[in-house]
């Protein structure tokens, strides 16, 4: 299983579709078309650039609590580091995605920080890895922190999950779609633009996978120094 | 023995390890009713229901916090051996979190009783309130028991409860503050249950998780 995870993550071919995917995002996400709508006007084509970071940043934790429940079971150190890793790429795209969304909403909503779902939701994901991380570095034991940094993560992963997931659909969201804003939902979202973000998502979420693996692969290699 | 009888038997125990040692129960009362009163000399009076609920709710975490933060930290290396050796994980995680969610419960009781007489209580639908509390302490103690186990194994270093605990809780605070604020409008249960709902779910979420995840920390 592991071995063979390993060649699909050495695999040229998903790297290079992550790498056609992006530059066609950054060419058609600037040139192509997208529908005059009032209050986002231009500024809709963020959702090539926001949107996806969301769904790059979820699939990562999604990796990192998969590899947490096989490291549990199965015990070996290098599901651990794939888990690790995974929330460090996690976290750095939470950042990406909360820097452009501020930007954005800087010049929608007037304000970089308002009272919404989404965005409460991403600053308690970002304070549950970051405590991950400490976690992690109280414990000296390379053993010890992985089977206890699994345990936390599964545990954090589901209540992130509640709190991203389903409190935002029982209040009022200030994001476009939602709470009867203009927005990006099936109404809106032609199909032009529909042709450019189903690209940008696997672009980015590839992308960050990619990413990942070169951390892991870093780590490895410095593993294998440490201890020559 | 049966996992029932083990668990029953454990928070005898624990019950009675406390009973003898009262200072832990006495700290815990004084640390709520100082937070209290901290509250009432800054805040003099709440007037706003939703400020008053809000006020209440971050006393109580705190006041959980200090509670269970302890919870595996006051067994001896040898006691712990010993339950090790002779439990299984489930009995010791779920005598904890059943333990916690009693003590949880009465002291959230006291707190409350104390909190309404210092500030005006403007709740209008009182059972519906408590019946809040119960849950906000079933939810924060068993949270905050997993937590407090995760940190026994990580040196021990009880500022790590807070730091681990309180981003896990946001979800639940949030939801408890919801449902104890329309109590606290006297809304009816129509309008309430489904909150309720969504209460005993991510309850039953959390002691499930800590029933499955506990033996990976337990083992050494």
């Amino acid at each position: 299983m592991t071995s063979n995870n390993k060649t699909i993550a050495r695999a040229w071919w998903w790297k290079a579709l992550a790498i056609a995917m992006l530059v066609y995002t950054f060419i058609m996400g600037f040139l192509g078309e997208v529908p005059a709508m009032p209050i986002i006007n231009e500024s809709i084509r963020n959702l090539y650039f926001h949107v996806t970071m969301w769904m790059a940043m979820i699939t990562l934790m999604f990796v990192n609590v998969v590899y947490s429940i096989k490291y549990l079971s199965t015990g070996k150190l290098y599901d651990d580091l794939v888990g690790e890793e995974s929330a460090r790429m996690a976290m750095v795209f939470a950042g990406a995605g909360l820097i452009t969304g501020m930007i954005w909403a800087n010049f929608t909503w007037g304000a970089p920080w308002v009272n919404d779902p989404q965005l409460n939701g991403t600053a308690a994901t970002m304070l549950i890895y970051a405590a991950y991380f400490i976690l992690r570095n109280a414990i000296t034991d390379e053993i010890k922190r992985a089977r206890i940094g699994s345990v936390y993560g599964i545990f954090a992963f589901v209540m992130m999950f509640v709190f991203i997931m389903i409190i935002p659909k029982m209040n009022d969201s200030l994001h476009p779609g939602k709470g009867g804003n203009p927005g990006f939902n099936k109404y809106d979202l032609d199909s032009n633009m529909r042709m450019v973000f189903y690209p940008a998502v696997i672009g980015w979420t590839l992308f960050g996978v990619w990413m990942m693996s070169l951390r892991v692969r870093l780590r490895k290699i410095e593993e294998k120094i440490h201890n020559a | 023995m049966k996992l029932g009888t083990q668990v029953l038997t454990l928070i005898k125990l624990e019950a009675k390890l406390e009973w003898k040692n009262r200072q832990a129960i006495t700290s815990l009362l004084v640390y709520s009713l100082a937070s209290i009163y901290i509250s009432y000399l800054s805040f003099r009076q709440v007037l706003d229901p939703v400020t008053w609920n809000a006020l209440f709710w971050i006393i109580m975490l705190f006041a959980g916090t200090n509670a269970i933060a302890k919870s595996f930290l006051q067994e001896s290396k040898g006691l712990q051996f010993f339950y090790y050796s002779m439990l299984p994980p489930q009995a010791v995680i779920l005598s904890k979190i059943f333990y916690n969610i009693l003590l949880l419960s009465i002291l959230g009781g006291i707190n409350f009783f104390i909190y309404s007489m210092i500030f005006q209580s403007p709740v209008q639908n009182n059972e519906q309130y408590l019946i809040g509390l119960v849950l906000g302490s079933i939810g924060l103690s068993s949270t905050l028991t997993l937590v407090a186990g995760i940190v026994s194994k990580a040196n021990n270093n009880a500022a790590l409860v807070a730091i681990l605990g309180f981003p896990l809780l946001f979800p639940l605070l949030l939801i408890i503050m919801r449902f104890t604020g329309n109590a606290v409008s006297g809304y009816s249960w129509a309008i309430n249950q489904s909150w309720c709902g969504l209460l005993l779910l991510l309850n039953g979420i959390i002691i499930i998780l800590s029933y499955l995840l506990f033996p990976y920390l337990w083992k050494e």
